[in-house]
């Protein structure tokens, strides 16, 4: 991975929560390809990469044999099942694969490690990209201001297939992502964590600041952390000074179209603010209930 | 007539309990896998091969089987499924057809790579568009290069039979490679037939358990499969791949032998119907080797020396024993259920090829034929022989059965 | 593993061996070096916990005693989450000529999976 990358520090505190043997299964992505660089395995667990957008199916599979295997008396211990991939593998090209796996009820946790487009190919948007930032498929030019559309609320769409756990989190407080992923791992059936991390080249930030920017993305309410408990929400996490999120945008080179001088555009970031605040009600609202 | 007398010998020696059913081909399919009772099966249903997800699922429900049946949502994730299954040691079966083999397509061989030993019952139907659920071979035909092993079956008797026998090749340590299973979409999914099928226990007896080789689940010695390789290791990692390919044929003799035993029938990879002695032979693949089979006979009593050739393993092509059973023919017409559009179809093409290396040049017409389940007539196969005499060839494929107005 | 002489001897179904990546030294890419005042390290592990590369080497205790340089790629993510500044970092041009070694030995990748 390149220096300051945040998703081996993610995989690395998820593996924290784990307290058993388990098998892992990588979508296509930065982390499989330079975990996995032949004939060198950086996973002393078992691992399989199948392809780009199958991984919610090819950890059914392998869960399903180990139950076929179980029951025949194949296995003493108790083994789990972790999946991971990035926010390509998650919401766009394996959201059908992962969606079936979901709704099938394996016994199994999915890990997105979410950095809001694809790095492996060079920072194309994807459907995690936030809105308004300059990626190579959807540059911030003379018209346009970068991405046009929203980000796509993934974990919300997995909370609606009412599955046991769901949780969101990122890299400001070890804690709390290895906590979730023990609580997603000790869950019978299936979890789904949504862990924000960043992406230095991406994001254009300088390789030591992941924490920084998680901090930021979580007290400007940009990311907010929660889980979904059969259904119930919570929060996990309320700024005790929220942060405007003019900061969280300006602490990043994929922005940097919105300060220039004399092309500044405090509407768009003003308006990045609005559905902020109106997303963190709408959540707030939920978690109260 | 003496290796016949020996297998029957055997088989009463054996004395294995039979019995026969009234049965389609796909509905033999799914008894082959009841008895064989995989540890997994992941399908998504499409015609003509749902009949063998839906009647093995009431298996399930009943709880006749052991297997964990994962009901996907597609079929790229149900070859998905089995791979994972497989590479984690589990038996594996499952099944598809047309836009579904498509769709699987990518996974193909990435599950040969794997060696991942699944045993596919592939219901061949063609390919859209335009939409047509019947018969033609352009499904599979995309993934002859895929790495895994192409079985043709002529009827359903030889599906049950070949389904068996696939579970002992395809897991075998000197093969490891996954293998289709095709039939003809309802010409032999669907047609009733009388089919012989051993008792439980005699299945159980032949296809023993499984012993997978690093298997996924083996968390004390972890591997890793499906790693990202650079140019210095991928020719060789591929090159060793093709070793269990190339050690099909001989381990194929050993298991079919084995399940001749206890069927006391025998599928040897070329089915060569009176074509010993023949001057002029049609190669064909499945269900319509039965109408050139019947014409063969017609021509006989005619005193015409014909023959008919069915390539029932495609690959690996056994090209050897295509050359040898080719030799010395006066012409030979190859008639394939699937185009190579803009090239040449794929069967006419490895009897060409395999004809090659002959001192004496063996004519070779090819044909079309079938395609979207046009059905093919006793007299279109007396057409082909009647050209075959009058010496009528041309350098492009033929269609048959095509409405081509006035020529 | 070393590159074998054959397609026989490469092993089948593309697997690798797990935990074999402790050989590779990716501590090469490394431009900035951290270094380490035990004096102020009040092994607080934040660094350990944040750090991308597993580099961060503990004691038995769990007190923090180096950084192991054979895999660090020098991200500097430890010096921003130190709370006590105890790691600084410093141009590797800085080294060119130190002979000592900084704890070049593979550590133990993913000793906290499993088992």
């Amino acid at each position: 991975m390149c220096p300051g990358c945040g998703a081996p520090t993610a995989l690395r505190q998820a593996f924290m929560g784990i307290d058993a043997p388990v098998v892992v299964v990588g979508a296509t992505g930065c982390l499989e390809v330079s975990t996995t660089v032949y004939p060198y395995s950086a996973w002393r667990t078992p691992f399989m990469h199948v392809a780009f957008e199958n991984a919610g199916a090819a950890v059914s599979g392998v869960e399903a044999a180990y139950k076929a295997m179980k029951n025949k008396g194949n296995f003493k211990e108790n083994i789990k099942f972790v999946a991971f991939g990035g926010d390509g593998g998650t919401y766009d090209i394996g959201l059908q694969s992962l969606s079936g796996a979901l709704e099938r009820g394996h016994d199994f946790t999915y890990i997105c490690y979410n950095n809001q487009g694809y790095m492996n190919t060079g920072a194309q948007r994807s459907s995690a990209t936030p809105q308004n930032a300059s990626a190579t498929t959807s540059p911030a030019g003379s018209v346009l201001p970068g991405k046009l559309q929203r980000a796509k609320n993934l974990t919300e769409i997995v909370a609606a297939h009412n599955i046991p756990y769901v949780a969101q989190t990122s890299l400001h407080n070890p804690m709390d992502l290895i906590m979730k992923v023990k609580r997603a791992v000790e869950t019978p059936g299936p979890a789904f964590v949504n862990i924000l991390v960043p992406c230095p080249l991406f994001w254009r930030i300088d390789q030591g600041d992941q924490v920084k920017l998680c901090k930021l993305a979580v007290d400007s309410k940009f990311w907010p952390v929660y889980e979904v408990e059969n259904g119930v929400y919570s929060l996990s996490y309320t700024p005790k000074s929220e942060v405007p999120v003019e900061e969280f945008l300006k602490a990043q080179g994929r922005y940097a179209h919105l300060f220039k001088k004399g092309k500044e555009r405090p509407d768009i970031v003003e308006h990045a603010q609005k559905e902020i605040d109106a997303e963190w009600e709408k959540l707030k609202g939920k978690c109260e209930k | 007539m003496a290796k016949t007398l020996e297998m029957l010998v055997n088989t009463l020696a054996r004395n294995v309990e039979k019995h026969k059913e009234m049965t389609s081909g796909n509905l033999a399919f799914a008894e082959a896998m009841r008895q064989i009772n995989p540890d997994v099966v992941a399908a998504y249903p499409i015609t003509p091969s749902t009949e063998i997800p839906m009647r093995f699922a009431e298996f399930v429900a009943d709880g006749q089987v052991d297997t964990e049946y994962v009901a996907v949502e597609s079929e790229h994730s149900a070859i998905t499924a089995c791979v994972g299954a497989s590479v984690s040691g589990g038996r594996v079966m499952t099944a598809s057809s047309a836009n579904g083999v498509g769709l699987m397509h990518e996974v193909f061989p990435i599950a040969a790579a794997f060696r991942a030993p699944i045993v596919f019952g592939l219901v061949n139907r063609s390919l859209g568009a335009p939409v047509n659920i019947h018969c033609d071979h352009s499904d599979s035909m995309p993934e002859r290069d895929s790495g895994w092993v192409q079985i043709y079956c002529e009827d359903a008797q030889e599906v049950y039979d070949t389904a068996l026998l696939s579970v002992r090749l395809a897991e075998h340590k000197d093969v490891l490679t996954p293998v289709f299973v095709c039939q003809d979409g309802f010409i032999t999914s669907h047609c009733y037939e009388a089919v012989e099928m051993l008792s439980d226990e005699a299945v159980k007896e032949f296809v023993g358990e499984r012993t997978p080789h690093y298997p996924l689940l083996d968390v004390d010695n972890p591997v890793s499969y499906g790693s990202f390789v650079m140019s210095e290791h991928y020719f060789e990692i591929k090159r060793n791949q093709m070793e269990g390919m190339f050690n099909v044929p001989r381990v194929y003799d050993e298991v079919s032998k084995e399940l001749a035993a206890y069927t006391g029938r025998e599928y040897p990879m070329l089915d060569c119907y009176r074509t010993e002695d023949a001057e002029y032979v049609v190669v064909i693949m499945s269900s319509a080797a039965g109408v050139v089979k019947d014409v063969v006979d017609d021509l006989r009593n005619r005193g015409i020396k014909a023959g008919c050739l069915r390539v029932r393993m495609f690959r690996p092509f056994p090209r050897e024993a295509v050359k040898d059973a080719l030799a010395g023919k006066k012409g030979v017409a190859v008639l394939d259920r699937s185009a190579s559009i803009g090239g040449t179809a794929p069967i006419a093409s490895e009897v060409k090829s395999a004809l090659y290396d002959l001192s004496e040049k063996v004519p070779v017409q090819e044909y079309i034929f079938g395609l979207g389940g046009r059905d093919f007539f006793p007299k279109d196969a007396e057409m082909v022989f009647e050209m075959l005499e009058e010496n009528d060839y041309t350098s492009d494929a033929r269609f048959i059965g095509l409405l081509e107005g006035d020529k | 593993m070393s590159k074998p002489k054959s397609w026989r001897d490469i092993p089948p179904a593309t697997i690798a061996w797990g935990a074999t990546a402790r050989e590779v030294e990716t501590g090469l890419w490394r431009s900035m070096r951290p270094v380490l005042d035990r004096k102020k390290c009040v092994s607080c592990l934040k660094c350990w916990l944040q750090c991308p590369d597993a580099s961060i080497l503990t004691d038995e205790d769990g007190k923090v005693t180096a950084v192991n340089l054979f895999f660090c790629k020098g991200c500097g993510i430890c010096a921003e989450v130190c709370p006590v500044k105890a790691i600084s970092m410093h141009p590797e041009s800085d080294f060119a000529n130190d002979t000592e070694k900084h704890g070049e030995n593979p550590g133990n990748v993913g000793e906290y999976i499993g088992s």
